[in-house]
């Protein structure tokens, strides 16, 4: 079953290289075409297919791409000339930073307020929080943080720095302040799944047999939660964890944008700004993959969390 | 269960003709329940606020979107009730003319995801097989890039383009919509009513349209509802990350970038748009929370539940 989980896996990346790849080669007028745009000159044109490798054959031009992938000769920026790997390379890193930091603490907040919303079911907390949960979920990530940056950092108080401007050749844990905003805003969006998903599981948790026939052995209250009811509601809210780290592949776009923050995310903006080709292949090429590997982590770890499924198949 | 059996097996042997107008009913009257729940009518409310504010404001706005009448980042006075944007625009008039087209947009984009994903999900469920096997594997690789990305990846070939942002959100919509509807579906074929119209020789594309599509109503609802709400959510994002409306249109997303360096001296020419992207999700979203609440019965998020054959209840028990 994991086997056949890695399989699949490695096929969609495979097939996910493929179509980044021929989105560049497919679409109307090839990419040196649509990267000089009204000031093409036939020489131009020439010289920048050349270095894109367009004048080869299509399986050629894959075969180099991908092959550059592994060497990690990816080519050369359109706009900067730089090579793309060490354009990209630090960005990777801030971005990783960003998602690990809001993702562990979306988990845990989205955890905790979930489990007690369904201990405290139908109280004024539980009311209150599924209203705010069903507003948020349907936020923008750029409107929650501007928001943040109108009460935290401009028009109510001026706590926190607006943009998030690293020091070049300085990494993010570098400057933990400038992480906060960002972060913040990630957590913001990405709680109220977990907590939506954590509350249902622990509903259903507290309200099993095995929780019944714990009360009625004497167990007490706060062993049956932390000990009984607590893992098994996390089982299924794994899973959920996993898609809000997929979800914080896209989401970090926009934020890491907003905050001037120099991930990814940001670099992916500004190569599309610019039509950097090289740079747009490589860093959707990075989000589609964290997302395949993230996909087939989570659902590995879901089935080996959950004995009732890893027995069935 | 023992008084329940009888109940409700009458039901399930009713000829297919007499089930399938009870569920063209059905839905009519679950959206009626719908808005008269209390979330139900918030969102409504709320969502249709923000429409008409979109849609008659080009006629209502006071100024030119574009005459530059006032000072820059200029605070709001009587003339200029929300003051002056990063030119010194009049931000009311910006605002009223800044949301028709994002409203359209999204709209295409959602009838395109929910169109195609539709047929997908539904052509993959019943034709099963090789076909199933094509459409999912294809659902996979789409899957694997988030839609904002999935979405710069075309715009950065094409350029930015408004008909293309239509086109690539409505795109990245259907597996999603597929994958909710394949399950949806896989449960309905094997009723008896599809069964009977396949004994009566009826063609695979005419199953499909006439039998299986009916009953997938709701879940389509629902799943309209929430794709509607991520259209608003990506179009305006991407109008806000500079790929929408070129300047000087007067467009939400651009207006919330465009005017944010000045947030400390006028707050409203950035509050007062992203208040109205905010309000118009919330709105779709709450009212499609309900409506998914009203159909399913269901305390989970929508995406799951529509995962629940959720017309099968009176069937199945």
């Amino acid at each position: 079953m994991v086997r056949r989980r890695l399989a699949v896996g490695v096929l969609t990346l495979f097939l996910v290289s493929v179509v980044v790849f021929l989105a560049t080669e497919v679409l109307p007028g090839n990419a040196a075409y649509a990267i000089l745009g009204r000031t093409a000159t036939p020489a131009r044109l020439h010289a920048l297919e050349a270095s894109l490798h367009l004048n080869r054959g299509i399986f050629d031009q894959y075969w180099v791409w991908i092959s550059g992938l592994f060497t990690g000769r990816l080519g050369n920026s359109l706009v900067n000339g730089l090579p793309v790997w060490s354009y990209v390379e630090p960005r990777i890193v801030n971005s990783a930073v960003l998602v690990f930091v809001a993702g562990a603490a979306g988990a845990i907040l989205g955890v905790a307020l979930g489990a007690v919303a369904a201990l405290r079911k139908d109280s004024w907390f539980d009311h209150i929080t599924s209203v705010v949960v069903l507003a948020v979920t349907s936020l923008p990530e750029f409107v929650v943080a501007i928001g943040l940056i109108i009460l935290l950092s401009t028009v109510v108080w001026h706590i926190l720095p607006a943009v998030s401007l690293l020091a070049p050749g300085t990494y993010a844990w570098s400057q933990p302040e400038l992480l906060v905003l960002p972060a913040a805003t990630l957590v913001i969006v990405i709680v109220p799944y977990i907590l939506r998903m954590m509350r249902a599981a622990m509903v259903e948790a507290l309200e099993s047999d095995y929780v019944e026939m714990a009360r009625l052995k004497g167990v007490p209250e706060w062993r049956i939660v932390l000990m009984h009811a607590l893992p098994n509601a996390i089982a299924p809210t794994i899973q959920v964890i996993g898609l809000n780290f997929l979800y914080l592949a896209g989401g970090i776009v926009i934020v890491e944008y907003v905050f001037n923050f120099p991930g990814i995310g940001q670099g992916l903006v500004f190569a599309v700004n610019d039509r950097d080709v090289p740079v747009v292949q490589f860093i959707v090429l990075v989000l589609a993959a964290f997302y395949v590997v993230v996909n087939i982590v989570t659902d590995v770890i879901a089935l080996l969390a959950t004995p009732r499924r890893r027995i069935a198949r | 269960m023992a008084v329940n059996a009888p109940a409700a097996s009458p039901a399930a042997r009713t000829p297919p003709q007499n089930v399938k107008r009870i569920r063209r009913h059905q839905w009519a009257s679950l959206l009626w329940v719908a808005i008269r729940t209390p979330r139900g009518a918030i969102g409504l409310g709320l969502a249709s606020f923000v429409v008409l504010v979109a849609v008659i404001g080009p006629f209502v706005a006071p100024q030119s979107p574009y005459a530059l009448v006032t000072l820059a980042f200029g605070k709001p006075n009587g003339q200029f009730l929300l003051g002056g944007d990063f030119l010194g625009r009049d931000v009311l008039s910006r605002v009223l003319n800044g949301g028709w087209l994002l409203l359209i947009m999204a709209a295409c984009a959602t009838a395109l995801g929910i169109v195609g994903g539709a047929a997908a999900g539904v052509s993959a469920a019943y034709l099963r097989g090789r076909s199933d096997g094509i459409i999912m594997r294809t659902v996979d690789v789409i899957l694997a890039f988030p839609q904002l990305v999935f979405a710069l990846l075309l715009l950065s070939l094409l350029g930015p383009r408004l008909w293309l942002i239509t086109i690539a959100v409505g795109v990245s919509h259907a597996p999603q919509v597929a994958r909710v509807i394949r399950s949806a579906t896989l449960d309905i074929t094997e009723r008896d009513f599809v069964k009977a119209a396949e004994l009566q020789g009826m063609r695979p594309a005419k199953v499909m349209a006439k039998e299986i599509l009916p009953n997938l109503v709701s879940p389509l609802m629902v799943e309209a509802g929430l794709r509607l709400t991520y259209s608003i959510v990506i179009i305006s994002g991407l109008a806000f990350l500079g790929f929408g409306q070129e300047p000087p249109a007067a467009n939400w997303g651009l207006m919330i970038n465009e005017n944010r360096i000045g947030l400390s001296l006028n707050p409203w020419s950035v509050i007062v748009p992203a208040a109205l992207i905010a309000l118009l999700t919330i709105g779709t979203n709450t009212f499609t929370d309900a409506f998914a609440r009203v159909t399913i019965g269901v305390d989970r998020r929508p995406e799951e539940a529509a995962l629940i054959d959720d017309l099968g209840g009176e069937v199945s028990e």
